[in-house]
C-alpha cells in the first residue's frame, strides 16, 4: 500500500438500489489482486427499500473488523449528496469526502444544497469534493447506474484509495456481469477523461 | 455464485458469510436443505435454490420454519446430511420440533443455521438472542466470527453431528452473515444420488413417556461427552499477564482490531464453541488473571458463564462486560476499543457525537408497488380513527410508516389475524372494527390457523391478504401460491375451505371496486377476507 498507514477504511453511503454492494465487491476483488487482506460489511433486506444505506470496506495487511470505527474513515464515498451527512460520524480531519452531486429528494423535506452540506462537513475535514458523476454518466451514457463506478475510478486515479487504476479496472471487469461490461468500460474512460480535465482539484 | 461449486481446493475466493456457510455445507456433502426465507439468513436458501440441482442436493423453500425443520428431521432420520436455515425468529417457530429432535438425536448429520440480527437491521418484533435456545434445547452451538469460520464451522458442525448423533446449531449475526472476505476453499464432496431410508427404531424416535425421560438422561450424558470434546484444545497463553479478554462472535474481531489500535498486548480467549460451554479452557485462562473483559453482543450469556466458573476458579477476578458494553443494539468497533482501554486504564475517548444533523430517509414501498393502492384504498374506504389496524411481517410493514400510518400493532408472522380476533372478543357486545394486513407468504406461514380460529370461535375481523405472487421482502422467493414453474395453491380456495363466507378477489388497481369492497366487508357480522391480487412489480407476469 502506498500510504504510510497499514489500513485503509472506506464507508460508502447512498440510497437503496444505487449499487453500493457492487462497489464493495470491486474494491474487495482489487484488494485481493494486490494480495492485501480485505473485509467488507453489507446490508440486505429492509435497509434496501429506498432507505439510507451505509456499507463498509477495509483493506490492509491484516484486517479483523469488517466495520470502520467512528472517526476512522479514510474515504467516504457518497452516491447521493445529502447522504454524506449521514456518514459524518465516520469522518476525522484526514477523511476524504467524494460526493456525487445528486439530489434524491426525501419526501416532505426540502433538499439540503451543496453549499450547506460543504459547510457542515467542513467542521470535520477540508477534503471535500463534489463531483457531477451522475450528470456526466447520464449525459454520456444515458443512465447514471454507473455513477458509483465513476467515483470509485476517480478515487483510484486521484490516489485517494490505495488501489491503482489498472487494478480497479480489472476488478470492475471481473465483478460486473457480461451484459453490463460495455457501459462500465465506458464509465472508466469517462472517469479518466474527467481526471485529466480537472487535474488541479 | 459458480465459485461455490468450484473444485479448486485451496483457492481463495471472496465470500459473504452466508455464501461461505453454503460452501461449508457442500464441502461436508450436504444432501438435504430446507429453509424459510428470512434476512439475515436469506442468502442460504437463495443460493441453494439456484445451485442445488448441480450440487446434487435436495432443496426446498418450506411453508414455515417448523415445517422446514420437520422436513429436515425426516431427511435426517432417513440418513441424509441435512441443513436447515432460518433467521432468529424462525427458531421460535420451529422450537416445538427442535427440542424433541435434540432428545432423539439425528441419524444423518444435521446442522441448523440461525442468523440473529442485533440492531434489528432487517427485523421487526424484537432483538432476539438465539443463544438462549442452546440452553433450552441442549443443542451444541458454534459461533463463527467471519466468513472463513462460517465455512469451517458449518463443516465442523456436520462432523460433530456425525460423531455424537445430535443436531448442531451454527449461530451467526448480521455482521457475520453479511461480511465478505477471502475464504480458502476446502475440498468439495461429490454427491451420489439421494437414497435415504427411514429405518424403524422406535426406542430412538418415539418420544413417548416414560421413555422420553430416559432420553433426557441420555442427552445429558451425551452433552458431557460433547463438552469434553469442546474442551479438548489449548486455550491462549496468558504469559504472566494479569488482564485478558474473552470474546465471541463479531466482538472478537472488534477486540483484535482494538488491541492493535491501542498498541496493547493482551491474551484473548475466543468462545466459538458456545454450548456446551468449554469450562475447562475458561478455567485455565482466568486462573492467573486479575481482571477480564467479556466482549459479546446483546444478553451476557458468556459473562454469566464466566462469573459462575470464576467463583470456583478465581473468586477475586474482576469481571467487566455489560458494565462497559450495551445489552441493546450492535456493538461497534469503537465501543469495544473503549471497553478495552478502560480495562487497561488507558486514555481513550469515544469520538464526539457529530453535531451534523443527519437526514432520516425511511424505507419506502417501491414505486409501482400494488400496496400503495391497498393502503390508499383503505384510507378512502374507512375513517382511520375508528379502525384498529393489524400489521404483519413483510413489505407491508412499511404501512406503519409515513405517509400511510396504518398500523396499530405488530408482533409476529400471522399475528395481524390472531390478535385482531382477541380484540374483537374483548367486547362481545360492541366489538371494535379491525383490518388486518397480511401477505401471501405470511398467510401460508402462520395466517391459516389464525383465520380458522376466527371462523371456529366466531369473530369478524376484516383481513386483507396482499397477494403479490412472491415473498418480496426477503428477495422474491417463491411461495405456495406462487411456485416458479406451475400453478400454485389458490388462496381463494384455502380461505373458502377454512369456512369463510365473505371472500372476494380484488385488484387494488381497480380502486373503485377495492374501496367499495372494503366499505362493505368491514361491516360484516362474520369474518371477511379481501384477497388483494396484483403481482409485485419485480415479478414477471406468468
Amino acid at each position: 500500500m502506498k500510504n504510510s498507514k497499514k489500513q485503509f477504511n472506506a464507508v460508502v453511503v447512498g440510497t437503496g438500489g444505487q449499487g453500493l454492494i457492487t462497489i464493495l465487491q470491486i474494491m474487495a476483488k482489487a484488494a485481493m489482486d494486490l494480495r492485501l487482506d480485505v473485509k467488507t460489511s453489507e446490508l440486505h433486506g429492509l435497509s434496501q427499500r429506498g432507505g439510507s444505506v451505509e456499507v463498509h470496506a477495509r483493506i490492509g495487511k491484516k484486517i479483523h473488523s469488517p466495520l470502520v470505527a467512528k472517526g476512522k474513515a479514510d474515504l467516504i464515498l457518497s452516491l447521493e449528496q445529502q447522504e454524506a451527512l449521514n456518514a459524518a460520524g465516520f469522518a476525522g480531519k484526514n477523511t476524504f469526502f467524494l460526493i456525487n452531486k445528486l439530489i434524491s429528494p426525501i419526501p416532505f423535506k426540502s433538499p439540503v444544497q451543496e453549499k450547506e452540506i460543504a459547510r457542515m462537513l467542513s467542521q470535520k475535514t477540508k477534503k471535500i469534493s463534489f463531483i457531477p458523476a451522475s450528470d456526466i454518466c447520464r449525459k454520456e451514457l444515458g443512465t447514471d447506474v454507473t455513477a458509483g463506478i465513476f467515483l470509485l475510478a476517480l478515487a483510484s486515479i486521484k490516489e485517494i484509495i490505495p488501489i491503482d487504476f489498472k487494478t480497479i479496472s480489472k476488478a470492475v471487469l471481473d465483478v460486473i456481469p457480461e451484459q453490463y461490461l460495455k457501459i462500465n468500460r465506458e464509465t472508466l474512460g469517462l472517469a479518466q477523461k474527467y481526471a485529466t480535465e480537472h487535474k488541479k482539484n | 455464485m459458480e465459485e461455490l461449486l468450484s473444485k479448486k481446493t485451496g483457492e481463495k475466493v471472496l465470500l459473504l458469510g452466508n455464501e461461505a456457510a453454503v460452501r461449508g455445507a457442500l464441502e461436508a456433502g450436504v444432501q438435504f436443505v430446507s429453509t424459510y426465507p428470512g434476512t439475515p439468513a436469506s442468502e442460504i436458501g437463495n443460493i441453494f435454490y439456484k445451485i442445488s440441482k448441480e450440487a446434487g442436493a435436495y432443496f426446498e423453500f418450506s411453508t414455515n420454519e417448523k415445517v422446514a425443520l420437520e422436513a429436515g428431521i425426516g431427511a435426517s432420520l432417513s440418513g441424509l446430511k441435512t441443513l436447515v436455515a432460518m433467521k432468529h425468529f424462525g427458531l421460535n417457530v420451529c422450537a416445538e420440533a427442535l427440542i424433541p429432535f435434540v432428545y432423539t438425536g439425528s441419524r444423518g448429520p444435521t446442522v441448523i443455521f440461525v442468523a440473529d440480527d442485533p440492531g434489528c437491521w432487517s427485523s421487526a418484533q424484537s432483538e432476539q438472542n438465539s443463544r438462549a435456545y442452546s440452553y433450552l434445547a441442549h443443542i451444541p452451538t458454534l459461533e463463527p466470527s467471519d466468513s472463513q469460520e462460517c465455512k469451517d464451522f458449518v463443516k465442523k458442525a456436520f462432523e460433530i453431528s456425525e460423531v455424537f448423533k445430535i443436531p448442531v446449531m451454527v449461530r451467526t449475526t448480521t455482521r457475520v452473515s453479511h461480511q465478505r472476505m477471502p475464504v480458502k476453499l476446502g475440498k468439495l464432496k461429490e454427491l451420489k444420488s439421494l437414497s435415504g431410508k427411514f429405518v424403524r427404531d422406535r426406542s430412538r424416535f418415539v418420544t413417548l413417556p416414560p421413555r422420553v425421560l430416559e432420553m433426557k438422561e441420555e442427552l445429558l450424558e451425551k452433552e458431557k461427552r460433547i463438552k469434553e470434546f469442546a474442551e479438548r484444545r489449548p486455550g491462549p497463553k496468558t504469559k504472566g499477564q494479569t488482564k485478558g479478554i474473552i470474546a465471541s462472535g463479531i466482538s472478537y474481531l472488534y477486540a483484535m482490531e482494538s488491541i492493535n489500535e491501542l498498541n496493547a498486548s493482551l491474551p484473548v480467549l475466543k468462545i466459538d464453541f458456545f454450548y456446551p460451554f468449554p469450562e475447562k479452557i475458561v478455567k485455565e485462562f482466568i486462573s492467573p488473571l486479575k481482571e477480564v473483559l467479556v466482549a459479546e453482543e446483546m444478553e451476557p450469556f458468556v459473562e454469566k458463564e464466566i462469573r459462575i466458573i470464576a467463583k470456583e476458579a478465581n473468586c477475586k477476578l474482576k469481571i467487566q462486560g455489560k458494565s462497559l458494553l450495551s445489552q441493546t443494539g450492535e456493538s461497534k468497533p469503537e465501543d469495544v476499543t473503549f471497553a478495552i482501554a478502560k480495562l487497561l486504564g488507558k486514555k481513550y475517548s469515544l469520538p464526539e457525537e457529530t453535531k451534523i444533523t443527519a437526514l432520516k430517509r425511511f424505507p419506502q414501498l417501491c414505486p409501482g408497488c400494488p400496496y400503495w393502492l391497498v393502503f390508499n384504498g383503505v384510507k378512502k374506504a374507512v375513517d382511520e380513527k375508528k379502525i384498529v389496524f393489524g400489521g404483519d411481517i413483510g413489505c407491508y410493514m412499511l404501512g406503519g410508516m409515513p405517509p400511510h400510518n396504518l398500523q396499530d400493532f405488530l408482533f409476529c408472522m400471522g399475528s395481524s389475524i390472531g390478535v385482531s380476533h382477541g380484540i374483537k372478543k374483548s367486547n362481545p357486545a360492541h366489538p371494535q372494527k379491525t383490518i388486518s394486513f397480511i401477505g401471501d407468504s405470511t398467510f401460508f406461514h402462520s395466517g391459516i390457523p389464525a383465520l380458522v380460529n376466527t371462523v371456529f370461535n366466531r369473530s369478524n375481523p376484516l383481513i386483507i391478504i396482499m397477494d403479490n405472487s412472491t415473498t418480496a421482502m426477503t428477495g422474491h422467493q417463491p411461495n405456495p401460491a406462487a411456485p416458479k414453474d406451475r400453478q400454485g395453491i389458490r388462496i381463494y380456495d384455502v380461505v373458502k375451505a377454512c369456512g369463510v363466507k365473505n371472500v372476494k378477489i380484488v385488484d387494488p388497481f381497480n380502486q373503485e371496486e377495492f374501496v367499495k369492497t372494503v366499505k362493505d366487508f368491514v361491516n360484516r357480522k362474520e369474518v371477511s377476507v379481501i384477497i388483494s391480487e396484483h403481482p409485485c412489480k419485480f415479478v414477471e407476469k406468468k
